[in-house]
């Protein structure tokens, strides 16, 4: 359902993304891993565009876009494409002069034009389904780290798209607020929504994902199901990266 | 002192005929300098470099040069050129090409000023770049735009006074007509002043009232 082939992202002469293929079929799981500056994050990015690929084909759905053409010469494309994929940044970044239900209902109401009733209804419904009822008419400065994250889940989800994808959503969180956000993403996880995460929590990554991938110097060096690939790594550098955290012991969450 | 009093009572007439024109002009350029400075400062923010300096180089000039310079140019000087305007019609150009250069670096500052993060969250639930502004931006960047904005509307009904010296019977005209006529001219320029004072005092209040309202969402809960 989703389709990478040969993306590669140059910036200011420097290779972050060197020819990334993967498939991702529906109601999967994935998570990235790997070091800082290895490109999974770029990667993500890069599949609803928010930055622009050097060149490569990206498909969701029967949306089809061709990274190597300017991004302005294709913007009806892409903002099609971004209905269809929902982005949970790593901060928030919700609209701080809106409710957290003006904020969930705001995608519904001015991109697919639902009508208030219909979207106030939907956005109801997620807040509940985050464990954010009661706070409908909180503003985010009034919210908790892990409160605004889990808004800006029901945001994304309100769009009803074919695949979410989370920018290390815990790593601006307090420690004590990483639980209630994980447990969130859990949830979808049981509901067999497509779902591709950039994370540092190897546990969770180790527990909640189908598939684990991992990046490093903008390549993927190894893919494989989570529990196998963190049993068993194949590959060197995979064994490296992992050493810490599976000579933690268990680590799971 | 009786005297003097009812003099200006005599006068109010004159004197209110005069502050109508001062609201009209500022009122006038206050508008038309938001519209115009608006679509300077998307001008500014532009990334073709050749619209960008447009707005640039208008804004350098118009913020560069005396305003009543600017006015006399206008009024008496395009009519050289076959442009023959009228005061009232001349001021008006002249005040909102003038306040439409402060507006622009006012907005085209308040607009940067929001972080990348919002552009990014209404682009990923598929906004378009003019949703994304209406929505997302601009209201957060009337928060901060809001009092240097209000500062300049103030300087331009002061500055409207300028209007005087190209024939607009505005506030400070009407003193200096009456003053001609009747020598007061101490009672005149203070009445004509304390007018001023009063048309600028609503105006910082209504600039408060604004500020509450677009800073709502930093209080409540």
């Amino acid at each position: 359902m989703i389709v990478v082939e040969k993306l590669t992202k140059q910036f200011k002469g420097q290779v972050v993304l060197n020819g990334i293929d993967l498939k991702i079929e529906e109601g999967e799981v994935v998570a990235i891993i790997g070091p800082s500056g290895s490109g999974k994050t770029t990667f993500l990015r890069c599949l609803n565009f928010l930055e622009e690929p050097s060149s490569g084909r990206i498909k969701v759905g029967d949306i089809e876009i061709d990274g190597s053409r300017p991004l302005n010469q294709q913007q009806n494309l892409v903002r099609r494409l971004r209905q269809q994929v929902g982005f949970v940044f790593q901060n928030f970044n919700l609209f701080p002069h809106r409710t957290a239900l003006e904020n969930v209902t705001e995608g519904p109401m001015v991109v697919k034009k639902t009508p208030r009733a219909d979207a106030e209804a939907l956005g109801r419904k997620l807040l509940a389904k985050v464990g954010l009822a009661g706070k409908e008419n909180a503003y985010p400065r009034r919210l908790s780290g892990g409160q605004q994250q889990r808004v800006a889940i029901a945001r994304a989800l309100a769009m009803e798209p074919a695949v979410i994808l989370f920018d290390e959503p815990t790593s601006a969180l307090d420690p004590e607020l990483v639980g209630e956000v994980l447990a969130t993403i859990r949830g979808l996880a049981e509901e067999k929504r497509t779902m591709i995460i950039v994370t540092h929590e190897m546990g969770f990554a180790r527990d909640v994902a189908n598939r684990v991938v991992f990046f490093d110097k903008g390549v993927i060096v190894e893919q494989g199901e989570a529990k196998a690939l963190f049993a068993a790594p194949k590959e060197e550098r995979t064994r490296q990266f992992l050493s810490k955290f599976l000579s933690a012991g268990n680590g799971a969450q | 002192m009786e005297e003097a009093f009812q003099l200006a009572l005599d006068s109010a007439p004159f004197l209110l005929k005069g502050a109508y024109y001062t609201v009209i002009l500022s009122l006038g350029g206050m508008f038309f300098g938001l519209l115009l400075g608006f679509g300077l400062a998307l001008m500014r923010l532009s990334r073709f470099k050749l619209v960008s300096w447009i707005a640039r180089i208008y804004v350098s000039f118009f913020r560069g040069t005396p305003l009543l310079v600017q006015l006399f140019v206008i009024y008496y000087g395009l009519p050289q050129l076959g442009v023959e305007l009228d005061p009232l019609p001349a001021a008006l150009i002249g005040f909102s090409l003038n306040m439409a250069a402060y507006a622009c670096e006012i907005l085209r500052a308040a607009i940067s000023s929001i972080e990348r993060g919002q552009w990014e969250a209404a682009a990923s639930i598929g906004m378009t770049r003019a949703q994304t502004l209406r929505r997302a931006i601009l209201p957060q960047a009337a928060r901060t735009a809001l009092p240097p904005l209000g500062n300049s509307f103030i300087s331009l009904v002061k500055d409207t006074a300028l209007a005087a010296t190209i024939q607009v019977p505005e506030l400070f005209r009407q003193a200096q007509l009456i003053t001609a006529r009747t020598f007061e001219i101490f009672t005149m320029y203070l009445a004509a002043a304390l007018i001023y004072w009063v048309l600028a005092s609503v105006l910082s209040h209504l600039q408060n009232v604004l500020e509450e309202r677009v800073n709502r969402h930093d209080r409540e809960s």
